[in-house]
């Protein structure tokens, strides 16, 4: 994609440090001593071949699994690990590789779940739409329909996700994981499935995501024509280590990379 | 063709013939229903948000009746003893959280309906060894429920209400609307949808799993305390009541396993069927039919409807 999108974007410092993560299932180790850091207003991708160990790396960063060694720095603090529902309350937000949407709920109701933590008012309030809680109620529905014209998803609004097909439903939950204005938005295949129209459109959003909320975005995809364009940083793990880090052009012509990929003569 | 008469004409007759008995007998089907829809609820409830389907439930309403009944023999003012008990009900459901939900998360579900087995022994132990194995009466009057009945004359007959039943479905209607409420309109009602939905989802918004699993098996407590008391106050207080669990599961195969208004209309015309059911047709076969007409009923509804009658029909995308 055109580097006109980029070029008015300052990355900044360090936002998310990972140092020496290792995790294991069993006798299976998914990670292995892996050490990087994603900074601020970067689109940082993580590729590598099937079972590399990357939806292990960004269930770590957002708490779904502990690692059994490392450190996680984030918002200025170390972590062992950290919690889910903490990770989000702290401003991590993410998508899931086999999308996961609350199938009875209709897309609106959808994305105000992501409003979730940012609602105060007390639950009697609400129930019985009293003052304040009206107020707060208007407010969040207003930045959900600003989510959902940026997305263009207006005319599905009120339709049960379950309903909807595969492409939409991956534009739905980045909706929702919109709707928390994270800080850090981890993306797992955002891209994966989806035809070539609907890959060049989820590129823009990523991309316009990044530009114009400046939200610093951590992908993983496979599409290395996808990767190479949208990409500030690449990181490269294979059976759970890390074997290249990059700009996409340094990785590119990395020969572990290579090898990795294409499978090297022994 | 006598036989045919007996089951598809007589019992109409009758019914014309007496309609003061019919609407006695559609009344305590109406009041037997309230409380199986109550029970119900309380399965949906921890449902729905957990998928665990909770077998301790039905001794859930015992414990938390016997609690009630034995803090005020111990001398605690009724009102307290009530307040107290609700105490107990909150313990009890962080209890469950901490206890059995939390190490057993992301298991199979047969796993956690198990764990509800042993949860029903330990309240049933727990129970006997702080209260005893005797039977008690409910404190139904301390409590400022009323007693006594009205009786109202219709053709050349009366029909009875008991005050208390009419309390039952009063105080009933109240809960279920104020849980409609809560789960419709608040943050706490979307969250626990959405953990209905989807365990990681729902995590990956910030909803925290444990908050939400202590606040259902704590209204599913709540609604098990007014059950208790309304069973409580027509019978007695003992651990057969326990039972009433199973008449909650044609009530859930009707409503769904998921619906809350499925829990309401199923109770009624569970409580109803086997009344009317017991009444005018049970003769024909020397009676009794009530304690099993119910499962009939909930029979014949899955032929046609096996998603319940507001089950939510999952439409697999192939």
């Amino acid at each position: 994609m055109e580097a006109g999108l980029h070029s008015g974007k300052k990355i900044g410092g360090v936002v998310l440090g990972l140092e020496n993560i290792s995790l294991a299932f069993g006798g299976v180790q998914a990670l292995q001593d892996v050490t990087f850091d994603v900074r601020e207003h970067e689109v940082r991708a993580i590729i590598g071949p099937n079972g590399a160990g990357k939806s292990s790396m960004l269930n770590v960063m957002n708490g779904f699994y502990q690692p059994q060694q490392g450190i996680i720095r984030f918002g200025g603090r170390e972590y062992r690990g950290m919690k889910p529902h903490a990770a989000a309350a702290m401003g991590i937000g993410r998508t899931f590789q086999n999308i996961a949407l609350f199938r009875g709920m209709t897309v609106l109701d959808n994305i105000m779940a992501g409003r979730n933590l940012k609602m105060h008012c007390n639950f009697l309030l609400q129930a019985l739409r009293f003052g304040p809680a009206m107020r707060e109620e208007i407010e969040h529905r207003r930045a959900v329909e600003e989510i959902i014209d940026f997305l263009e998803i207006q005319h599905i609004r009120r339709t049960p996700v379950g309903r909807l097909p595969y492409g939409l439903q991956k534009r739905v939950e980045l909706a929702r994981a919109l709707a928390m204005e994270p800080a850090l938005l981890l993306l797992d295949e955002p891209m994966a499935g989806m035809n070539l129209e609907e890959k060049q459109d989820m590129c823009r959003f990523v991309l316009e995501v990044n530009d114009h909320f400046g939200t610093t975005i951590v992908l993983i995809e496979h599409d290395m024509g996808v990767v190479m364009d949208i990409s500030d940083r690449v990181v490269v793990l294979d059976y759970g280590r890390k074997i290249a880090d990059g700009t996409p052009d340094e990785v590119r012509s990395d020969q572990a990379v290579i090898d990795a990929y294409l499978g090297v003569a022994h | 063709m006598h036989l045919l008469y007996e089951i598809f004409i007589d019992p109409f007759v009758q019914m014309g013939a007496a309609p003061d008995l019919l609407v006695q007998t559609l009344w305590d089907g109406l009041v037997s229903g309230v409380l199986y829809a109550l029970i119900a609820l309380g399965f949906v409830l921890i449902f729905k948000a957990s998928g665990v389907f909770n077998f301790a439930q039905g001794i859930m309403v015992v414990f938390a009746a016997l609690t009630l009944v034995g803090l005020y023999q111990h001398g605690v003012p009724a009102y307290v003893a009530l307040a107290l008990t609700i105490v107990v009900m909150l313990v009890l459901a962080v209890g469950v959280e901490r206890l059995i939900l939390r190490p057993l998360v992301d298991q199979p579900e047969i796993i956690l309906f198990m764990a509800t087995f042993g949860l029903t022994y330990f309240l049933i132990g727990l129970g006997e060894l702080i209260f005893g194995g005797d039977p008690k009466v409910m404190i139904a009057s301390q409590l400022g429920l009323p007693s006594g009945s009205y009786r109202i004359t219709m053709a050349h007959g009366y029909v009875q209400l008991q005050k208390i039943d009419i309390a039952a479905a009063i105080i009933a209607s109240l809960m279920v609307a104020g849980l409609g409420i809560l789960f419709n309109r608040t943050r706490i009602g979307r969250a626990l949808r959405a953990v209905a939905d989807s365990h990681r989802a729902a995590l990956s918004v910030g909803i925290s799993l444990e908050q939400i699993w202590v606040i259902v098996w704590f209204a599913a407590g709540v609604v098990a305390l007014a059950t208790g008391i309304m069973w409580g106050a027509r019978s007695d207080v003992s651990f057969a009541l326990e039972i009433i669990a199973l008449k909650a599961l044609p009530v859930l195969i009707l409503g769904g396993l998921t619906s809350i208004p499925g829990a309401i209309v199923g109770g009624l015309i569970i409580g109803v069927g086997e009344k009317i059911g017991d009444f005018y047709w049970g003769p024909l076969v020397g009676g009794g039919i009530e304690s099993w007409f119910a499962y009939v009923i909930a029979l014949v509804f899955l032929l046609f409807r096996p998603q319940g009658l507001f089950g939510e029909r999952i439409i697999e995308r192939l």
